[in-house]
């Protein structure tokens, strides 16, 4: 194959993988700015005639939209404290000690990470009832939490594992204590890193649907409120294509904001 | 702080006589909290499925899923579209990593285009295919547009099985090819450029390099990869109801059905430990298969 006919090939394949990934994306933006009836007609065209926000609209005045927005922002609030607060001694140990067991714990780690919210959320829901957290922020958001501990974890560990640890040793020859000496020179430097993990931490939790959904009856967030939307309470189409497109929007920006920590984040390899 | 001078000197593994403590101390935290939120309900899983109301043992609740209406179909599927959508995903995740790694000029951006369906949710990804493959969609309008058809077709219904598993096949691949594929890229990354020099001196091209200098080093990433793809395929339940509803019944959705809709946490859980269970035993399986290759090659 001439070396013109391979970048010739190689751009046809990027273009189509990428139109690929974006296409739907675009279609159900196109979707939530087409009117009701538009969405009802056929035959209609795939760019809204005329413009209008009347279905998003429709969607955030929808009962309770706008209320389990806010508990979403609420919960992922709360996990991310929890999460970072939780997670980055863990991270600062497995990056600046060596110790029996660092081993045992990391593949634990990993293992967690790997069995998500649908064994945990029915037995907890059970427990939940019992210790009061069932249908409240506070619930879901420890369940959460159990997700995004282990990628919190391994984020700030590969953070911590970045800024160098003579810099604390050179604050404690200064006469700083070892707490000192963190929070003022590791700490700082790292973070953006922490940051990373707060967004990535964000999006866990403004997406996962199956605990939400079984933990709260009431006090819903937007996935488990959406979920039961489609699920058991038949909602109209325009609804579908506006809560869609208004759960993606978040998402898209952060992965741009943390494409940086792509690779750490999820590709991790068990050896 | 007595504990933590004592350690001032360097993170090195030393030895030492005595044991520092402050290491788990800092692990302290995590564990006491997977401890509540991770084992424990593990464990609570199992017991709320075979423990009767008196607190003897029963399998009653095992008995009431299997024989449930919906059980067959919903093993049938989880399995079948694991077994569909899992190929498919890696087939690509690995054209598109070996895309990635060409380092091309934008590669960058390519990667993360392609990363963007990790930030998206099962449910979301299922309403946003639902806009394509539903009654007045993108799909019929562009069939319409090519001439093929002048009525709808309602591929979302019980009469287009083949139509539904399509589609959810094909939300599936766009939102969950990117973890694989990203899981993957970083396998590649770790992978010494020296190999692939020398399979270049020795004239190695094209496919042939690729099957027996990269796919081998790949091992441990695919490996990986096909494990944590496993385990997530069968906790599929969002797509599935948003563009199928319970007309596809699966393993995850009958656990949400039968804890929402019928009020009955026990065979809920037995669900749960159904697909702990299954999730376990792949993953013994993938690490089994996979590592006993990587011997026999070592041999």
């Amino acid at each position: 194959m001439s070396a013109a006919a391979r970048r010739a090939l190689l751009a046809l394949a990027v273009t189509g993988v990428g139109a690929w990934v974006l296409a739907p994306i675009v279609l159900i933006a196109l979707a939530s700015f087409t009117t009701r009836s538009q969405l009802y007609a056929w035959p209609r065209g795939v760019i809204p005639n005329p413009w209008s926000v009347e279905t998003l609209r429709f969607f955030l005045q929808a009962q309770g939209v706008l209320q389990a927005t806010w508990h979403s922002l609420v919960v992922a609030g709360l996990t991310i404290a929890l999460a970072i607060l939780i997670g980055a001694p863990a991270g600062y140990a497995l990056s600046r000690f060596r110790f029996a067991g660092r081993e045992a714990f990391r593949l634990a780690i990993l293992g967690t990470k790997m069995f998500p919210a649908t064994i945990l959320a029915v037995p907890l829901a059970v427990s939940f009832i019992h210790w009061g957290l069932y249908d409240t922020l506070l619930g879901v958001a420890f369940v959460h939490t159990a997700l995004a501990l282990p990628f919190a974890i391994i984020i700030t560990t590969s953070v911590f594992v970045g800024v160098p640890f003579e810099l604390e040793e050179a604050a404690m020859t200064l006469g700083c204590g070892r707490l000192q000496a963190f929070l003022r020179v590791a700490l700082p430097i790292a973070l953006p890193g922490l940051a990373a993990a707060a967004i990535f931490t964000f999006v866990l939790s403004w997406n996962e649907v199956f605990a939400a959904t079984i933990l709260t009856l009431r006090t819903r967030t937007l996935p488990a409120l959406v979920m039961n939307a489609v699920g058991s309470a038949g909602a109209p189409a325009d609804f579908r294509f506006a809560a869609g497109f208004f759960m993606i929007v978040p998402a898209l920006i952060i992965i741009m904001v943390i494409r940086r920590y792509l690779l750490t984040l999820w590709g991790v390899t068990v050896r | 702080m007595t504990i933590a001078e004592q350690r001032l000197d360097s993170p090195a593994p030393a030895a030492r006589a005595r044991v520092d403590w402050l290491p788990y101390a800092l692990l302290l935290p995590t564990l006491l909290f997977l401890a509540v939120f991770f084992v424990y309900p593990m464990i609570q899983a199992v017991v709320l499925s075979v423990r009767d109301p008196s607190g003897g043992l029963t399998l009653r609740y095992f008995q009431a899923m299997v024989t449930d209406t919906y059980f067959r179909g919903a093993v049938r599927n989880s399995l079948l579209l694991t077994a569909i959508v899992i190929p498919l995903q890696v087939t690509l995740a690995l054209a598109i990593a070996l895309l990635v790694n060409t380092r091309f000029r934008g590669h960058q951006w390519f990667l993360y285009i392609c990363a963007i369906p990790l930030g998206i949710s099962d449910l979301a990804a299922g309403l946003v295919w639902l806009s394509i493959f539903t009654d007045r969609g993108t799909l019929n309008m562009l069939l319409l547009w090519l001439g093929v058809i002048d009525q709808p077709i309602a591929f979302l219904s019980f009469e287009e099985p083949v139509w539904l598993y399509a589609a959810i096949v094909a939300t599936e691949v766009w939102r969950a090819t990117a973890i694989v594929m990203v899981i993957l890229v970083a396998g590649l990354q770790l992978i010494p450029k020296d190999y692939f020099e020398t399979a270049d001196v020795f004239g190695a091209t094209g496919w042939r390099k690729l099957w027996h200098v990269t796919l081998p080093l790949m091992r441990p990433a695919l490996q990986t990869a096909l494990i944590i793809r496993t385990i997530l395929a069968f906790q599929l339940f969002a797509t599935v109801i948003a563009l199928a509803g319970r007309i596809v019944p699966v393993l995850a959705g009958e656990a949400y059905f039968q804890y929402s809709l019928y009020r009955n946490p026990p065979v809920a859980s037995a669900y749960a430990v159904l697909i702990m269970a299954t999730s376990m035993v792949i993953t013994v399986a993938y690490l089994r298969l996979l590592r006993g290759r990587e011997t026999e090659a070592g041999a």
